[in-house]
């Protein structure tokens, strides 16, 4: 929507069509979605909430949707960044061009928890680092897309993005005839060839390529068994795998078979006991020392948090301009690192007008938006930033655009995000027009995390 | 396949399988108590119940006391402590679906994802006509499995494994079944034709959904014997012993030339094969109904830990 009362010229057709349909009709509609979304078992599950350990995101009906030409131009940005990230990663755990230029203080990436002394100078297979990116933007205006987070270890949501399409397809079958809107599910097929055309030198033959998951217990567990079953790989656990002479198999009806690629959806604190946290029965023994001789591809590679971190992303602009020489094509919401003296002063200063950050929290948990809080809260996180500024940035509160929703009371504004995908294989980059439309439910609301309550959307990129 | 996958697979429509042997087994004891006690007999039905389960020294550790229709339907079909209580079984079974789900079709995870639903709605303290829709509930959670499973799912390994878990699974219930009843189905000389002994026979028949079958097979009235012939040797049957081999036998065969292979599973299987082929009801009920079944459940067990090694492990 654009300012009160205003709509997009990409919702024309679609507020003539909810205009001419009946509340009763909706209502209909909505209901079925949720039915099939239950049937079918696509559940989420919450952290720390035994009742509802399997619980339904909330699926708004109304769809978002962008104009071919908004879509291009975030494209553009959107791979400019991911390729950015990738030549930071390398020269990081490489050369290290960047902090001997000043660029990126040394102490933000070595005295980083998510940095991975383990990785440097080992190459990884064709550079790659990131191959699946979910990059967090939202819209201000007209003109510009801002990037919330960049999210390059293990990024979620894409099963949603598919299943919303089809729901949609089954249930507003007429809406897709006047729209059309650009296809999203050849991302399965497009991610498999880009994982394997990462697959390491040294296999031979068809590359294998496995989804490595934590287990069923895992809050994206259905997303991983439901991306294993689009793309047609094992979903296997650790104790699935095993390492012999620094090489990675796994144990099937058939005895041993070689393991190429692992689109590994485990952190990397969990995929080693020998390397990383030892109490962890989630990960293969020996795994990162067949990584690092070079015998098994991971997706994404080890230590790609020291490009996600919320302190880091506000480097980000200029490590777009060191690696490409080019001026970044998405913005970045301007950020205050409280390890800095002037901007912890800043921070503590005007905090009741920020949105205070965790630099490794996600999921909208501990963290802090300042118009909304009481004073407690914010005596709280005075307090906090006083004792461990470093673990903390603040941002300020976004106009962020909103959407049209299906709520109680009728249709109304709420405020969304999109996470699009970015896929990175050999020799080139992958996005599939689309992507995971956020949506916060709750009337005035900023927080979009399914774990806070919000819901998602279709995300339509139509033809024109 | 994933070994992993394949144990899951195994294990599901074990499960799911246990559950309706359970449900039937609930179902034919509430009719056997429900007859006037004259025809009840010395026995204590419920006892028998929990031992057909295999779970005596458990349910006794829990209750402490002589079984009834409370304690029994309560531990044999709703208790969290009892790991083969037929909510635990289809609890169990769908974790392992879950696990499992790129290996099944959608329709088969729509069977048992449909019936979790509803299993997730359903209140302790149930009426008796509550119990007995939940029995039905049961079995056609396993109808709706074992269905959607033939008629979707390739006939590949994933088929085969789901279907050996069924077969070892109905071989040890039907085997259960014979063992706590075998008395019942001497031929003793003193009881034939007794009342009381006509509505054991009966009740055995039913729990393995046998009632109307027997009668298409035999034509004549329920006689011990020929229930013995029935859940043992009659092929026709496919709760019977010798049915349960003849497809444990078939399916391990097409596992072994699907992955070029034979092992010991094979060789077990087609022995006992071979051994309820050969076998007449007169020559197992000279040297012992009671030794052959107990032998036979030994059997089984070693037949499933044998597929475990050589496929699942």
């Amino acid at each position: 929507m654009n300012g009160p009362g205003g709509v997009r010229p990409a919702y024309a057709m679609l507020a003539k069509w909810l205009e001419a349909t009946p509340r009763e009709v909706i209502d209909y509609r909505r209901r079925e979605a949720e039915f099939i979304f239950r049937r079918i078992g696509i559940t989420f599950a919450v952290y720390g909430n035994a009742e509802a350990q399997e619980r339904l995101i909330p699926f708004d009906i109304i769809p978002r949707i962008l104009m071919a030409d908004e879509w291009k131009k975030l494209a553009k940005g959107l791979e400019q960044r991911v390729t950015a990230i990738n030549h930071y990663l390398k020269d990081i755990y490489g050369k290290r061009e960047i902090m001997r230029a000043g660029k990126v203080p040394e102490d933000l990436i070595f005295e980083n928890p998510v940095f991975r002394p383990e990785m440097n100078g080992k190459p990884v297979p064709h550079n790659i680092y990131v191959h699946i990116a979910g990059i967090d933007v939202v819209r201000v205006n007209e003109n510009d897309f801002y990037v919330l987070e960049d999210n390059t270890r293990v990024p979620s949501g894409v099963s949603y993005m598919l299943e919303n399409r089809e729901i949609m397809l089954r249930l507003f079958p007429e809406l897709f005839i006047d729209h059309r809107v650009e296809p999203v599910d050849n991302y399965p097929d497009e991610l498999l060839t880009t994982l394997k055309s990462v697959a390491p030198v040294s296999s031979s033959g068809e590359p294998n390529v496995v989804l490595l998951t934590p287990g069923i217990y895992n809050s994206a567990y259905y997303e991983h068994s439901f991306l294993a079953d689009k793309l047609g790989i094992e979903i296997v656990e650790g104790r699935d795998l095993f390492v012999k002479s620094n090489i990675l198999y796994m144990r099937t009806t058939e005895g041993p078979q070689r393991v190429d690629v692992i689109y590994r959806r485990v952190d990397d604190d969990y995929l080693d006991p020998l390397v990383f946290r030892p109490d962890s029965s989630l990960g293969v023994p020996g795994l990162m020392s067949a990584y690092q001789a070079g015998n098994v591809t991971l997706a994404n590679a080890v230590g790609t948090g020291v490009a996600d971190d919320k302190a880091v992303y506000s480097y980000m602009p200029e490590i777009v301009k060191f690696y490409l020489g080019e001026e970044p094509l998405l913005k970045n919401v301007e950020t205050w690192r409280c390890r800095e003296k002037d901007h912890l002063k800043y921070v503590l200063d005007n905090i009741d007008e920020l949105v205070v950050k965790e630099v490794h929290g996600s999921g909208g948990y501990g963290m802090l938006i300042g118009p909304k809080a009481d004073k407690n809260q914010i005596d709280t996180f005075r307090h906090k930033l006083k004792t461990d500024p470093r673990n903390y940035i603040a941002q300020p509160t976004l106009a962020l655009s909103t959407c049209p929703t299906a709520v109680n009371e009728g249709v109304a504004p709420r405020h969304v995000d999109l996470r699009p995908f970015v896929l990175t294989g050999r020799n080139r980059v992958r996005i599939v027009p689309g992507g995971l439309t956020r949506v916060a439910l709750e009337k005035g609301s900023l927080v979009v995390n399914s774990s806070q309550g919000g819901g998602t959307k279709d995300t339509w990129v139509l033809d024109r | 396949m994933l070994s992993r996958t394949a144990e899951s697979l195994y294990w599901l429509s074990r499960y799911i399988e246990r559950a309706e042997c359970l449900a039937r087994i609930l179902d034919a004891t509430t009719r056997l108590v429900a007859l006037p006690q004259a025809y009840g007999g010395q026995t204590n039905e419920w006892q028998s119940a929990v031992a057909t389960a295999g779970c005596v020294q458990s349910f006794q550790n829990k209750y402490g006391k002589e079984a009834d229709e409370r304690s029994v339907v309560e531990y044999l079909a709703f208790a969290p402590d009892n790991p083969s209580s037929i909510r635990n079984c289809l609890e169990t079974a769908r974790q392992n679906a879950r696990a499992v789900r790129t290996a099944l079709t959608g329709e088969t995870w729509d069977a048992i994802n449909t019936s979790w639903n509803e299993l997730q709605k359903m209140k302790p303290g149930m009426s008796r006509e509550e119990i007995s829709g939940f029995l039905d509930f049961v079995k056609d959670t396993s109808l709706a499995f074992d269905g959607s499973s033939f008629r979707s799912m390739l006939r590949n390994d994933a088929y085969w494994f789901v279907r050996l878990g069924i077969l070892i699974e109905r071989a040890d219930a039907t085997a259960r079944i014979l063992d706590v009843k075998y008395h019942v189905l001497l031929p003793d000389q003193e009881h034939v034709g007794g009342p009381l002994d006509y509505f054991q026979w009966a009740s055995i028949l039913r729990s393995v959904s046998a009632r109307t079958s027997y009668h298409w097979v035999y034509r004549e009235g329920v006689k011990p014997w020929l229930v013995a012939d029935l859940l043992i040797l009659n092929r026709q049957m496919p709760r019977s012993l010798a049915s349960c081999y003849e497809n444990l036998s078939r399916y391990l065969d097409d596992l072994a030339q699907f992955y070029g292979r034979q092992g010991n599973s094979q060789r077990l299987a087609r022995a006992m094969l071979t051994k309820l082929s050969n076998a007449t009801m007169e020559d197992i009920f000279q040297t012992g109904l009671h030794e052959f079944i107990t032998s036979f459940i030994a059997e089984n067990n070693r037949l499933g830990g044998a597929i475990t090694e050589q496929y699942l492990a």
